[in-house]
């Protein structure tokens, strides 16, 4: 809770500002101004992917204190996994994921319309904080001997790994391929792996318990963040409105504090 | 540590337990058969465990075949597996898991004789005691009495220094009883270190058994011959007990001529050979002159023992057959009997009970 | 009036029902699985690499993990149904604390213990270079710790059940302790030892949570079956029902060779 807290002080700000300003008219791109967030009531649950966990969650709290009688209820998991629940029929409202491979199964599969892009997230190593293998750079990774933990393959971030590591030509054995992100990053947080391929989002809200060796942006990969409104919601106007939430400079103020870039 | 059994079991065995304490001395020598009678809760299966090495001694000690096995206070306590004595329990305790054969040949196969060796000895055993068609059963396939024999077999086979047997027919029905007795005295005589056995049955002590011991409630009440036992009883369960005379002869048809003289009519006709006669002394009726009347068994005697027994009195007559006579102490003042007298003693042959023997 | 059936074994309505629908409970799920299996893509899902690959792997760590249960359990079920010592009911409860913690707890706590910053598992590093967490050696750990406890329950019973009377007559007969347990007591026991196995090595088999947490996720080093169903999901739902079907099979197969067994022991008993 400690790492939301700069979030949260952040948007409560925002917020108190927004609230301020009696005919409220918020911003969202693309989106005609809506007279009423006052519309939007009601609970939502809102898949999205585990490296939107601090930001979401922030943003959370920050709607429903925006839209009084909402509730907004999280699902992290790896976006693989949610786009099969989804297409599952599990009940989702709003699906936010870390790739738009994963969106593209739950669109294709019509369980959503369309989808919009609302962040952008690159790669960081994470090493431990007390590292027993030095680990300076991308390189380093193909060192015999540096235990190496990534997602697996079918997970987004554990393709933008494989991406980085072709695109690099590098070859890394990793010793573990983890069903997602979180867990690479408590492996390194445990100290049991050298380095884990991370987003740059992640890294920053582990704070002191990783050090985060940043990849250069010429051999960095990118990843865009889809989220889409779930056509079978039953509160599809809390829906949309959670979408345009994050897609509202409030949203986005919350996603670069988180260390998002803007799509 | 099995020694050279000369000298048999002997020692004082004392054994605390939570309800009593057992407190006996003991004396088995090499070939000797001793029984220790006593009921239920006397403290006997205790003495047994404690001989074997099962129950460790509170007090006292005990040396087998000459080897101090137990002494606490000296510390030495030798294992129940190195003592070399053989025990018959009351349940058998065969392995279900081996065979007849195998199960005969356990002692050997422990003592560390190959698997083919120690089935020859135990062939040898199980050929003595007429096992040989049983070998390849299992325990749960076999009668009471087969099992007897096979407990048997597989105890003398470890080749012990001593023998045990826990109430050795107690688990036998009653005619079953009768023949096992029969088979069991044979081996035991044949048996030539020390035999200890424990009983609530005082057939199996009368039968089997060359001295009695009796222990009630942890402590001997009395020890002694049979005949001595019974002639002068020291408490009323011994009384009781072997109040009971047994007397050996050769039946035919019918007619059972006694060892040491005398002839008796028992009831049974079909029996032929050696058998054993037991008639309670209350049963048999003490006249001062020669009686008239149906009773086909009717002797004269001399009176040798007069013994007062609380509410009877116990007589010793001897004649052919010497008995024991129960009669009231009233009867006793009536007929003014003295020891030295000369009586007459009447028994009806249906008062006789005559077992193979 | 109704008259009762005397000759029929039928149960009475209020327990037939509820037996009826707990069967349905159990047995829909499966039957799903069965139906809903991909059964023209089966053998080639199967016979693919990675499934041959997490196959063998899961069958080889959950036979060693299943050894291991026996090599070390069996003198602990001895122990605690034998020996008195102070802590015995102590040291009971701990044995069947892993059947009750959460698996992936259960991961958790090996590697605080074993991991390569772990009380015990630094030191083996430092030492010996031996590190447990990413290695089929720490697979076998995970699946023993969660399996092992069946294992040592099941003999501490059988051990407990066998009065010490045959063991008392082996002594009479001249048996050493080690002649007594290996003659006597061994062979008294095997019904139960090889029920305690079977259940050890159907429980390692299946075991997710604590291999994923200790031992990590890689094809061919770690990825069991159970991780391969999971990670199937991500990929291929219909690949990991395809596997679902192999772990299945093997259950089943485990639970009949686990009947008949049972129903020995009692014929024997």
């Amino acid at each position: 809770m400690r790492r939301a807290l700069p979030f949260v002080a952040a948007l409560a700000a925002l917020a108190l500002t927004a609230c301020g300003s009696s005919s409220g008219a918020t911003t969202t791109p693309g989106t005609p101004a809506s007279s009423g967030s006052s519309s939007a009531a009601g609970p939502i649950t809102v898949f999205a992917a585990s490296s939107l966990k601090e930001s979401f969650t922030a943003i959370g709290a920050a709607f429903e204190a925006a839209n009084p009688g909402t509730k907004v209820t999280f699902n992290f998991g790896a976006s693989s996994t949610l786009a099969t629940q989804i297409t599952q029929k599990a009940p989702a409202d709003v699906f936010a994921s870390a790739s738009q491979k994963t969106m593209d199964t739950v669109t294709t599969a019509g369980a959503a319309a369309s989808s919009t892009v609302f962040a952008v997230n690159t790669m960081e190593i994470a090493t431990p904080a007390s590292p027993a293998v030095p680990v300076a750079s991308l390189a380093d990774l193909a060192r015999p001997g540096v235990k190496v933990v990534i997602c697996q393959k079918d997970v987004p971030c554990g393709a933008a790994a494989q991406k980085l590591f072709t695109q690099n030509n590098l070859t890394v054995t990793p010793v573990s391929e983890e069903v997602d992100v979180k867990a690479v990053l408590s492996k390194v947080v445990l100290g049991e792996a050298d380095a884990g391929i991370v987003y740059v989002t992640d890294v920053k809200a582990a704070g002191a318990k990783v050090v985060g060796v940043v990849i250069p942006k010429d051999q960095n990969v990118t990843t865009k963040y889809p989220i889409a409104p779930i056509t079978a919601s039953t509160n599809a106007i809390t829906a949309k409105a959670f979408v345009d939430y994050v897609l509202s400079p409030v949203g986005q103020q919350v996603l670069a504090a988180a260390g998002f870039t803007s799509p | 540590m099995t020694g050279t059994g000369v000298e048999g079991i002997v020692g004082r065995v004392v054994v605390s337990r939570t309800d009593f304490t057992l407190d006996v001395d003991v004396e088995v020598r090499p070939g000797e058969v001793v029984a220790v009678l006593g009921p239920n809760g006397a403290g006997k299966s205790t003495l047994l465990r404690a001989v074997c090495g099962l129950t460790p001694l509170t007090l006292g000690s005990l040396t087998l075949g000459g080897v101090v096995v137990d002494d606490p206070a000296r510390d030495v306590l030798v294992a129940s597996s190195e003592r070399g004595v053989g025990l018959v329990f009351q349940d058998y305790r065969l392995f279900p898991h081996l065979s007849v054969l195998d199960n005969v040949a356990f002692g050997p196969r422990s003592a560390g004789r190959s698997r083919s060796q120690s089935r020859a000895d135990a062939v040898a055993w199980v050929e003595r005691l007429r096992l040989t068609a049983l070998v390849d059963r299992r325990p749960h396939e076999l009668s009471g009495g087969q099992s007897q024999r096979v407990a048997l077999a597989r105890a003398l086979a470890s080749s012990p220094t001593a023998l045990l047997l826990d109430e050795p027919t107690a688990a036998l029905d009653a005619t079953t009883r009768l023949d096992v007795r029969r088979d069991l005295r044979d081996h035991l005589h044949q048996f030539a270190g020390p035999t200890l056995l424990v009983t609530h049955d005082p057939l199996d002590a009368l039968v089997l058994a060359d001295r009695i011991v009796v222990l009630e409630h942890g402590t001997t009440t009395q020890s002694g011959l049979a005949l001595d036992i019974a002639r002068r009883p020291a408490t009323p369960y011994v009384a009781t007990l072997l109040g009971l005379n047994l007397i050996r002869g050769r039946a035919h048809d019918g007619d059972v001529t006694v060892d040491g003289g005398g002839m008796l009519h028992v009831a049974d006709r079909t029996l032929a050979g050696d058998v054993l006669v037991a008639v309670r002394p209350a049963a048999i009726s003490l006249h001062t002159a020669q009686p008239e009347g149906s009773a086909r068994n009717v002797w004269p005697g001399v009176v040798d023992g007069v013994e007062p027994l609380g509410d009877r009195v116990r007589l010793t007559v001897t004649g052919a057959p010497t008995v024991l006579v129960d009669v009231t102490a009233g009867a006793v003042a009536e007929l003014e009997v003295r020891p030295g007298d000369a009586v007459w003693l009447s028994a009806k042959a249906t008062e006789l009970e005559v077992y193979p023997g | 009036m109704t008259r009762r059936d005397r000759s029929s074994a039928a149960p009475p309505w209020p327990v037939a029902l509820p037996a009826a629908l707990s069967l349905l409970f159990l047995g829909l799920p499966l039957l799903a699985l069965l139906i809903k299996a991909p059964w023209g893509r089966l053998w080639s899902i199967l016979t693919s690499p990675t499934s041959l690959q997490a196959l063998r792997l899961s069958l080889e760590t959950a036979s060693a993990a299943t050894v291991l249960a026996f090599i070390v359990g069996v003198p602990l079920a001895w122990v605690l149904a034998r020996a008195e010592f102070p802590g015995r009911r102590l040291a009971r409860a701990l044995v069947t604390v892993p059947l009750v913690l959460p698996p992936v707890v259960g991961g958790i706590a090996l590697l605080l213990a074993f991991g390569r910053r772990g009380i015990v598992g630094q030191y083996l590093d430092s030492c010996c270079g031996i590190t447990l967490p990413f290695t089929t050696a720490g697979v076998v750990v995970a699946e023993a710790f969660v399996a092992m406890p069946f294992l040592v329950i099941t003999v501490e019973g059988a051990l407990r059940g066998l009065d010490t009377r045959f063991e008392d007559a082996a002594a009479t007969l001249g048996a050493s302790r080690l002649g007594v347990f290996r003659r006597v007591t061994l062979p008294l026991i095997l019904p139960s030892l090889a029920a305690g196995g079977v259940l050890t090595f159907a429980r390692a088999l299946g075991e997710f949570g604590a291999t994923i947490t200790f031992a990590g996720n890689l094809p061919g080093v770690t990825q069991t079956l159970p991780l391969a169903v999971y990670v199937g999901l991500e990929g291929d739902p219909s690949e990991a029902v395809a596997l679902s079907l192999v772990l299945l099979a093997v259950s089943v197969i485990v639970l009949v060779a686990l009947r008949d067994k049972w129903l020995r022991a009692g014929a024997a008993s």
